[in-house]
């Protein structure tokens, strides 16, 4: 090696510092060759997570693919943000499904590319949190468990925001919603319901299974590579802060993503065949507080009349994953994971 | 009593509240999300149940049941969720379990116009579950209506045990009127049938009362008893004896009969009419228009408003397009309801339906200028 490798975030800040690496470890996005499979124009709202995320992901993808990539979108925010015309903006073949069917109809693409012989044309399926947690997770599990080869990624922002902020199945306790009100002596969405679809697809031993976030877009590019090097069911769930749901200022969307993972309750890991593989270490630890507080979603939580206790029991959640899926640096170098 | 500005889908939300609702399944959907909203707000604090269910079909599953455990149940979506529940609806009508669906309806088909005004499910209504399946279908035509009508499908659901479904468009559901939020009579809530009988080993819970109606008890209250999607008799236990069969599906068909003179329709400077328009739901009220626009100009036009789409109101159908010499049903479709008029009407009528399916209302001008054009061709005498 004639050189020393670069460290990221060796200044304390956590700037990407894409030009300080060699041309060949930078991110799909900060090659002028990428496809901008999901281009500019589109109505997302300012600081929308999910356009993000999208980006991202499926730039990743076209460049693992070789530019033969067709998606299928479930009913949604991404959906609806990304197609009329003149704000359309997808630049591959795209096609909306329903609601709760991309899962099935990507499997049923897939086999049909898979027929004629054309399997170098790769097919990802994607949808919202409530597109696949609730409406859409029985043909996601049939997908899973036929192991039939797409990739499907979940943009989780934790409720329907497309229809209102009604609360999903990824909606998390305490959450404000339209359909969980903060009143009451439960205020927001209740503790123990809701459904953690990485572990379920995990459940499934699909070939490959990971947590991302739009704070740290490379692993997430590089998680998206992963997955397109396999074949059979492939599953990514990358959280997406919404500012209109959360109740966030727009600015605060990748602090927000950044945060989730920081304080443990949005763990990011790879599983391959039923196992955990790797996760990212937690490098500063942070209290929930510091997540929650900046979200309108849990403003019932704090001030004079706040709830303390809810605000402990979303703490002990944090600690719980961090203990479970051993996330701190020092528990991940020492391999006790 | 005074009057409340409200909005169609929180009226609708008030009138089941009046109706004794206490339970609510749903899944978000546009235009219909008010609905479940303001309930996830209400129905708590009284002790009754909202749940959020993961899709249509679970949630429609979730009021059939909790219907079966004796509460006052509904669910409320638009098309392609009233799609998703049709099977649990041919169930319904079939195990006759009340239930009441709010169907606020979008462009369709598929994901189609989700924020647009359509009466595209008028068939789906009728004809949405497979086999011969005899339903209720109301059509309210303001957000005052919304709310009487809302309590009426509950008094209907309830009385002849079987699924009612409400239908308004997405004007409706977001317009604000003004609205007299009163309280139904005891008589306009209606009671559930239950068996007569305490339980012994002949009990026949799918036995018919004096008006063809099951008399099923409620889970819970010690009887034991089977509830199916197949054929059944009166025991309740499937059957495939062929005039059993036939017996059940003209009793289910028959049974539904009160609802038309229950919720009969409303006449417009009718009794003089050459020129009939027929509409339900918000095009009635801009052919309301249309007809005072149309008696200045010195045609003789009247309106019959439905407000109850199935079972058809067969006989003021009948009357009105036989006695007019031209009958224009004007609807938000391709031509649904206009088809059952024109089996309806006699030979001698001229029909000529004013129909728009892109998403917007049909106004009072378009359908004047339809009836003016025809009667300047000599259709009509005016």
């Amino acid at each position: 090696m004639g050189h020393e490798p670069v460290k990221f975030y060796q200044v304390g800040s956590f700037a990407v510092g894409n030009r300080l690496l060699d041309r060949d470890e930078r991110t799909v996005q900060s090659d002028s060759g990428r496809s901008n499979s999901l281009t500019s124009g589109h109505r997302a709202c300012q600081g929308c997570g999910e356009a993000l995320g999208a980006r991202y992901a499926l730039d990743a993808a076209m460049r693992a693919a070789a530019g033969r990539l067709v998606a299928a979108n479930a009913t949604g925010c991404l959906e609806v943000f990304s197609t009329p015309y003149p704000e359309t903006s997808w630049q591959i073949p795209w096609l909306h499904s329903l609601f709760g069917n991309a899962p099935a109809v990507a499997t049923g693409m897939a086999a049909a590319l898979k027929a004629k012989g054309r399997t170098d044309v790769r097919v990802v399926a994607q949808a919202g949190d409530g597109g696949t947690v609730d409406i859409g997770f029985g043909a996601l599990s049939g997908m899973f468990e036929r192991n039939d080869d797409v990739l499907f990624i979940c943009y989780d922002n934790e409720a329907y925001m497309n229809t209102g902020v009604q609360r999903s199945g990824a909606t998390p306790p305490a959450a404000r919603t339209a359909t969980t009100e903060a009143i009451g002596d439960e205020p927001g969405n209740v503790f123990g319901q809701g459904k953690n679809v990485p572990m379920l697809a995990v459940a499934h031993e699909i070939p490959y299974v990971a947590t991302a976030s739009v704070a740290e877009l490379h692993d997430l590019e590089r998680k998206v590579e992963r997955a397109m090097g396999l074949r059979g069911a492939r599953y990514i769930h990358i959280l997406v802060p919404c500012p209109l749901g959360w109740q966030a200022a727009s600015c605060d969307t990748v602090r927000l993503a950044r945060l989730a993972a920081e304080t443990g309750l949005f763990p990011l890991f790879e599983a391959e065949h039923g196992r955990v593989v790797d996760v990212r270490p937690i490098r500063k630890r942070v209290p929930v507080e510091d997540y929650l507080r900046p979200q309108g979603r849990y403003k019932h939580l704090f001030g004079e009349h706040g709830r303390p206790d809810l605000v402990a029991a979303i703490q002990e959640i944090a600690d719980g994953n961090i203990e479970r899926f051993g996330l701190l640096a020092e528990a991940v170098e020492a391999g006790a994971r | 009593m005074s009057q409340q500005l409200i909005q169609g889908n929180e009226a609708c939300a008030r009138g089941a509240l009046a109706a004794g609702c206490s339970f609510f399944a749903g899944y978000p959907i546009s235009p219909s999300s008010e609905i479940a909203e303001l309930l996830a707000r209400e129905l708590p604090p009284r002790g009754s149940v909202f749940i959020q269910m993961e899709d249509e079909i679970a949630s429609m599953g979730a009021v059939l049941g909790a219907s079966l455990g004796g509460r006052r149940a509904m669910t409320a979506t638009s098309g392609p969720g009233f799609t998703l529940m049709q099977e649990h609806l041919g169930y319904a009508s079939l195990a006759e379990i009340p239930c009441v669906v709010i169907d606020v309806m979008r462009g369709g088909p598929s994901t189609g116009l989700p924020t647009s005004p359509a009466q595209g499910d008028v068939m789906q209504a009728r004809w949405g579950s497979h086999g011969d399946r005899a339903t209720i279908a109301l059509a309210p035509g303001s957000v005052q209506e919304v709310y009487s009508l809302t309590i009426e499908a509950f008094r209907l659901a309830e009385t002849l045990r079987t699924p009612v479904a409400v239908l308004y468009d997405e004007v409706i559901g977001h317009m604000r009127e003004g609205v007299e939020l009163r309280e139904p009579t005891p008589d306009e809530l209606g009671r559930r049938t239950s068996p007569r009988t305490a339980f012994s080993p002949t009990f026949l819970p799918y036995a018919p009362d004096e008006n063809g109606v099951a008399m099923v008890p409620d889970f819970g209250r010690g009887y034991r008893f089977h509830v199916t999607g197949l054929m059944h008799d009166e025991r309740g236990y499937p059957t495939s004896d062929n005039a059993k069969v036939a017996e059940l599906l003209e009793r289910l068909e028959r049974k539904l009969e009160p609802a038309v003179a229950a919720v009969p329709p409303e006449r417009y400077r009718l009794d003089d009419a050459s020129v009939v328009l027929i509409a339900y739901g918000i095009v009635a009220r801009t052919a309301r228009a249309a007809v005072d626009v149309l008696r200045r100009e010195g045609i003789r036009a009247g309106l019959l408003r439905t407000r109850l789409l199935w079972p058809l109101p067969a006989a003021a159908l009948t009357e009105v397009s036989r006695s007019a010499e031209l009958v224009v049903v004007a609807e938000m479709n391709r031509g649904q309801w206009a088809l059952e008029v024109e089996r309806l009407a006699g030979d001698t009528t001229v029909l000529s339906p004013y129909l728009k399916a892109g998403g917007s209302v049909i106004t009072a001008e378009e359908l004047a200028g339809h009836v003016r054009r025809l009667t300047r061709e000599g259709v009509a005498v005016s």
